[in-house]
């Protein structure tokens, strides 16, 4: 049944998208590890953690279109769950320190010893195993959007507002994370890794493994987001995207619908950001900043909203312009994003992807009867039934 | 009369926008397998009734009952749909990046829970179904088309369509053939007509001609009650029913 699922979410795209990150999955290894340095061929340390960071990006940027681009909803706050994943792992990351801190306690981490504080908080204990944090990754964002979930959409909130209490979410979490008091480390997070699974984070082996393990999640959460697509429930998420009203006439309960799709999302987010703290070596609030989960809907828009795909393509052009930018241009990058942003909100209403479509479209003599496709609407038109 | 025998009873419901009352003290009893046409002049709360009855707004006061015994005004929509009332809108409310074919999948009688639709493989039956509905809306041309590429009149059946695979028990249509040309109208009229019987029917339509041909009961609505009611001769002949809608 589980192979069945995952065969109807595979057509020709699905089939470009794994084949690339087959392809990278061996071929970044060998790069890495076995080409010489001196050869053009020879890819760096650095490189690699950087295309991993890229990769954890469009895994979230999948997850938002998943909602997003199927669901209708606009989610200013997914770096949320993002941030929370990437603090389950930053906890087991700490929690592997050990006695090697800079105060030498055990089981403490430093900025606990510096607080003085006596004891582990109840919320840090477990994650001392890999497996707990693994499945804390999961369960935590995905329990809070659960229950966000629960109470916006059975209250009926949709388009701007449901929009800003998810900023709002995250703008919280914000402020409650740069507590100290909350036990995350305050304002500096949590950093300083020293081992994860008992390799060496900084090791080249360890990196690429990382890299590796990244492109993993995100195929397979590829997979389970076109499986889920290509399902009937995914039919009945694009409609109730389109006609919400319609789709509970049918006998559709459109809330227990989206908040499948939500929580799915939000752990999806998780595993990004899991996955992403290992490879920067650094998690701290700034990651709930609301400017983080504005940045994924720009690269889903400029991908193409609703194409899953395009979410991964756009946010990894997107982060290497920004690379590139703060590199060289470092007070351009805000302007060059939001000039992005309306360009293709203007230019490109189906990002990328949409492209091929548009201009399809606009060359004489191929009048296509089927113009209106899969993606949405640029309004969300619930019929009034009047 | 008692309600245990009838489909849909509805006893005094009343229905207020911002003290403007939509429905004012509205009764109407439905019996198994019976058609109805529901006429009126604009805005004598046709929509709303139906509204009220799907759950999608709660009257103010008032009692609506299923089938002699299920209390319709504190059922949600889905859950309303999912006892076997089936609703067209009256504009033409199709999914219309989904496939006619998909959209008929959509609406067809099945297991609408999440987990059950995310495993849900199409069976024979069920197939078989959709072909037959296909052919009755005479879209089977169209099958794998996109829906929001169909004409109006193709919306309209599609809509019908989607109403049957439901296959609920009672069928609210609200103007079937507004912007249908004459043949179309015919044929509409001929399919509501192979419905009833196996299902109740409640259509609301401004189209005379198109009710004469339906031939049933006739129910007139005017300022969110009911005027008349009777074959439609005589309503016709009534004289307040000429003054307010009539006769305009
Ligand atoms: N949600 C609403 N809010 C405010 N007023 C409403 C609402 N829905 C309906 N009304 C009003 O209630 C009255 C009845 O409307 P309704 O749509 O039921 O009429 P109708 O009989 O279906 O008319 P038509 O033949 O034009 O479709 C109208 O005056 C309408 O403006
Ligand atoms: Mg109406």
């Amino acid at each position: 049944m589980l192979l069945r699922f995952f065969l109807m979410g595979l057509d020709r795209k699905a089939g470009i998208v794994l084949t690339i990150l087959a392809i990278l999955a061996v071929a970044v290894p060998v790069m890495t590890l076995w080409v010489p340095a001196d050869s053009p061929f020879h890819l760096s340390v650095f490189t690699v953690s950087l295309l991993g960071k890229y990769l954890c990006f469009a895994l979230l940027a999948l997850a938002l279109d998943l909602v997003w681009g199927y669901c209708g909803i606009l989610s200013l706050g997914h770096a949320a769950f993002f941030a929370i994943g990437g603090y389950a792992m930053g906890m087991y990351l700490m929690r592997q320190i050990g006695p090697r801190g800079v105060y030498g306690n055990p089981v403490l981490p430093d900025f606990m010893v510096f607080l003085n504080w006596k004891e582990l908080p109840w919320y840090w204990l477990g994650f001392d195993q890999f497996w707990f944090a693994a499945i804390m990754v999961l369960v935590v964002p995905g329990a809070l959007a659960f229950a966000f979930g629960w109470f916006a959409f059975r209250s009926r909130v949709t388009g701007v507002y449901l929009s800003i209490i998810t900023q709002a979410l995250t703008f919280a979490l914000l402020l409650a994370f740069f507590r100290n008091d909350m036990g995350f480390g305050g304002n500096n997070g949590l950093t300083d890794f020293k081992d994860i699974l008992g390799y060496d984070i900084q090791a080249d082996t360890t990196r690429v493994a990382l890299f590796v393990a990244t492109v993993a999640a995100l195929a397979l959460s590829y997979m389970i987001a076109s499986g889920v697509i290509a399902s009937k429930l995914g039919k009945v998420l694009v409609a109730l995207r389109d006609a919400e009203s319609r789709v509970r006439f049918m006998g559709y309960d459109t809330e227990s619908y989206k908040l499948f799709a939500w929580t799915l999302s939000a752990c999806m987010a998780g595993v990004a950001g899991a996955l992403y703290v290992p490879q920067v070596g650094i998690i701290n609030p700034s990651e709930f900043a609301p400017a983080s989960s504005i940045e994924a809907v720009i690269w889903v828009a400029v991908g193409g909203r609703g194409t899953l795909a395009g979410a991964i393509l756009g946010a990894v052009l997107v982060n290497m312009g920004k690379s590139y930018f703060t590199g060289a241009l470092p007070e351009l990058w805000l302007f060059a994003l939001g000039g992005l942003f309306v360009a293709v909100t203007l230019f490109l209403p189906k990002g990328l992807l949409g492209l091929g479509g548009q201009l399809k479209a606009k060359l004489p003599g191929r009048k296509t009867a089927a113009l209106p496709n899969v993606q949405p609407a640029n309004h969300t038109a619930d019929q009034k039934g009047a | 009369m008692s309600a245990e025998s009838t489909l849909l009873y509805l006893d005094g419901v009343s229905v207020s926008f911002d003290g403007f009352k939509a429905l004012n003290s509205l009764s109407l009893v439905m019996m198994p397998g019976e058609m109805r046409a529901i006429i009126g002049p604009n805005g004598a709360g046709k929509t709303t009734m139906m509204d009220v009855i799907t759950g999608k707004t709660r009257p103010d006061t008032g009692t609506i009952l299923f089938e002699g015994g299920t209390d319709l005004t504190r059922l949600r929509e889905a859950a309303i749909a999912n006892l076997g009332i089936g609703r067209k809108f009256q504009r033409p409310t199709v999914f219309e990046p989904h496939t006619v074919w998909d959209n008929l999948e959509l609406a067809l009688k099945a297991p609408r829970r999440p987990l059950k639709t995310l495993t849900y493989a199409i069976s024979r039956d069920d197939r078989s179904r959709i072909e037959e509905i296909l052919d009755i809306t005479r879209l089977s041309a169209l099958r794998s088309r996109q829906a929001g590429s169909l004409s109006h009149g193709q919306k309209q059946w599609l809509e019908i369509g989607m109403l049957l695979a439901q296959d609920p028990k009672l069928l609210l249509v609200d103007e079937p053939v507004a912007g249908m040309t004459d043949a179309e109208t015919e044929q509409t009229a001929e399919l509501l007509c192979s419905i009833a019987g196996k299902h109740s029917v409640i259509v609301v339509e401004h189209d005379m001609s198109f009710v004469r041909a339906l031939g049933v009961k006739v129910t007139v609505l005017a300022e969110g009650s009911v005027l008349a009611e009777g074959s439609l001769d005589a309503v016709s002949a009534n004289q307040q029913v000429i003054d307010t809608y009539l006769g305009r």
